[in-house]
């Protein structure tokens, strides 16, 4: 558990981050999101102590950071940043071996982790570990980036836009993967993005910044239905509410009994997508499968009356 | 074998021809020659001079690159950013400073022979290192050395690791120019005793024997041409292994 206590940054005498306190579960994806200059940077470079608080408290597991070596500290939180910040003289192995080797890791531990996490992120080791960061394409530099953030299995990660650089297919693909990463080994993880879309979609929670202020802290639902203020409300964006809501809900909450025409979704799927299929083939109603098995339906109704503001999602 | 490489070994065997055969040559520099003297300079073995020549810009070189990479580390740490204007006009000094007026005061102190020589073609060889090392340690990619410090690098860990090696290619061309102008200001040294190749040609002034200025000169020359391609192409090889190409 991370705690953040009543955490101020003052540059040049106008507070970068002023008075944010927040609570960060273990195993959880907390993104921070806000515009640019809204100190998210700021508030992350705190935890690993890249910049020093003018005033309150970072405490993990109820131990105060102020106290640590900062190297320490650092060793033990990963940090991927935008830009991946990759060594340009160093191998792909190299790279990711960074931390475990500081920690003093034997080699042929470290070996066998860059070779799991090459696997982890979909790059053969074969193929990959030999390469310079300028063999590679952006997606796999970011991915590598990601992949030394892990290499020591921190149990806490800060991630200031991982995925900023990125195109928009390669960028959906990593959040996904860095989302099955992240269930997989329980970590916790710090994520600053200024795209709410991508709040939504990786958050367990989403805390939004503006000037410096923490003005809501709340799960994406939340946040959706229920903005703290004008600025949160204009974050989310007025047309695209009822759809974003639509995209944190899954077919499986509001299936059906009974069958429908056509190609089947799977139970999985968010009502977004089902909304999506309903459209495009003209249908009032999507049959919906569970391992390839027929288990009811979802109707174009059922999805409208989720969408609606003043509904609750479930 | 590519067409360069090929150029290159022509120059190498020249080179060796000039310096460990130089009367094959004799008959194209006869022309050269007044009429009585001799064709090729026979005082002192080419060898032996070209040696010392390149001794004393190797020794030369190598002080002014410790001193500058040293002076480029301190001024580019945040302790040390005060002392930048100070070591820039040092470095600058020691630049413009003719060579020669920098022989003619470091004799009464070192003497003659080689030491007043050192001298010259150290504070000559500060400037160019301590330059681009500077820019090379200022214009490191913000990224990269955010993640160094993020990862829980050291400050010694930064330096050694990732700082230098990044600046290596820049700091390389710095050594180029300063080695470069080195070859050629040593000849200037032969007036102070120093044992260089610039013997050759301040024999050949002296006795206006053209052939004798244009052997000394060839051969300084090729030095200068092949250690400057020698440097590029190192730099050109880390460059590449950087992917800054
Ligand atoms: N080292 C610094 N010195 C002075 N001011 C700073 C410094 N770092 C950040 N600031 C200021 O603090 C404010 C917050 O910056 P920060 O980098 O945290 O914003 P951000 O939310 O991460 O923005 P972006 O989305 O553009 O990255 C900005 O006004 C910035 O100019
Ligand atoms: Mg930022």
């Amino acid at each position: 558990m991370i705690e953040i206590d009543n955490i101020t940054k003052v540059y040049d005498g106008r507070p970068a981050v002023d008075s944010v306190s927040m609570t960060i579960e273990s195993a959880t994806i907390t993104a921070i999101v806000g515009t640019s200059g809204s100190g998210k940077s700021t508030l992350l470079r705190m935890v690993n102590r890249l910049v020093e608080p003018t005033s309150g408290q970072v405490r993990i597991n109820g131990e105060p950071t102020a106290g640590l070596p900062k190297n320490a500290l650092r060793r033990r939180i990963g940090y991927a940043i935008q830009g991946h910040g990759l060594f340009p003289h160093h191998t792909v192995a190299r790279n990711i071996g960074a931390v475990p080797r500081l920690l003093g890791w034997d080699n042929d531990k470290i070996h066998t982790r860059v070779n799991e996490l090459l696997d982890l992120f979909s790059m053969p080791p074969d193929e990959f570990r030999d390469r310079y960061p300028a063999e590679l394409s952006g997606g796999q530099q970011q991915r590598v980036g990601v992949a030394r953030a892990l290499a020591s299995r921190p149990d806490l990660l800060l991630m200031d836009e991982p995925f900023g650089a990125l195109d928009p297919i390669i960028r959906t693909r990593a959040q996904t993967d860095l989302h099955r990463i992240q269930r997989t080994l329980g970590s916790t993880i710090l994520l600053v993005t200024h795209d709410m879309e991508e709040a939504i979609q990786l958050g367990d929670q989403v805390a939004v910044m503006d000037q410096g202020q923490l003005v809501q802290h709340g799960t994406p639902a939340e946040i959706i239905t229920n903005p703290a203020t004008e600025f949160v409300a204009e974050m989310v964006g007025g047309v695209d509410r009822p759809l974003r809501l639509l995209s944190l809900l899954s077919v499986s909450q509001i299936l059906e009994e009974g069958a429908a025409e056509g190609e089947p979704i799977d139970e999985k799927s968010s009502l977004r997508e089902a909304l999506s299929v309903c459209l495009w083939s003209g249908r009032n109603a999507v049959p919906v499968e569970r391992n390839g098995n027929p288990i009811g339906r979802v109707t174009l109704e059922a999805i409208r009356s989720r969408a609606e503001g003043t509904h609750e999602p479930g | 074998m590519s067409r360069a490489n090929f150029l290159r070994m022509i120059v190498v065997l020249l080179l060796l021809a000039l310096v460990l055969q130089p009367e094959w040559f004799a008959p194209i520099f006869a022309p050269f020659t007044p009429p009585g003297a001799a064709v090729i300079y026979d005082r002192t073995s080419l060898l032996s001079l070209s040696l010392s020549h390149l001794g004393i810009v190797a020794l030369a070189s190598v002080a002014a690159i410790v001193v500058a990479v040293l002076l480029a580390i301190l001024v580019t740490r945040p302790q040390g950013k005060a002392f930048l204007p100070l070591s820039r006009t040092i470095a600058n000094m020691g630049q413009t400073f003719p060579p020669v007026a920098v022989l003619a005061l470091a004799v009464p102190m070192l003497g003659f022979g080689a030491g007043p020589t050192l001298v010259a073609l150290f504070l000559y060889g500060i400037l160019p290192i301590f330059e681009n090392t500077m820019t090379g340690l200022s214009t490191l990619p913000p990224a990269t050395m955010e993640a160094a410090r993020g990862i829980g690098l050291s400050r010694w860990q930064r330096l050694l690791q990732v700082e230098l090696p990044l600046a290596l290619p820049l700091i390389l061309t710095g050594v180029r120019l300063s080695v470069v102008i080195a070859i050629g200001t040593a000849t200037i040294g032969s007036t102070v005793a120093a044992h260089t190749l610039g013997e050759v040609i301040i024999a050949g002034l002296l006795t206006n024997n053209t052939s004798y200025v244009l052997q000394g000169g060839l051969i300084v020359g090729l030095f200068a041409v092949l250690i400057y391609d020698a440097l590029t192409q190192l730099e050109a090889s880390i460059r590449k292994r950087l992917g800054v190409a």
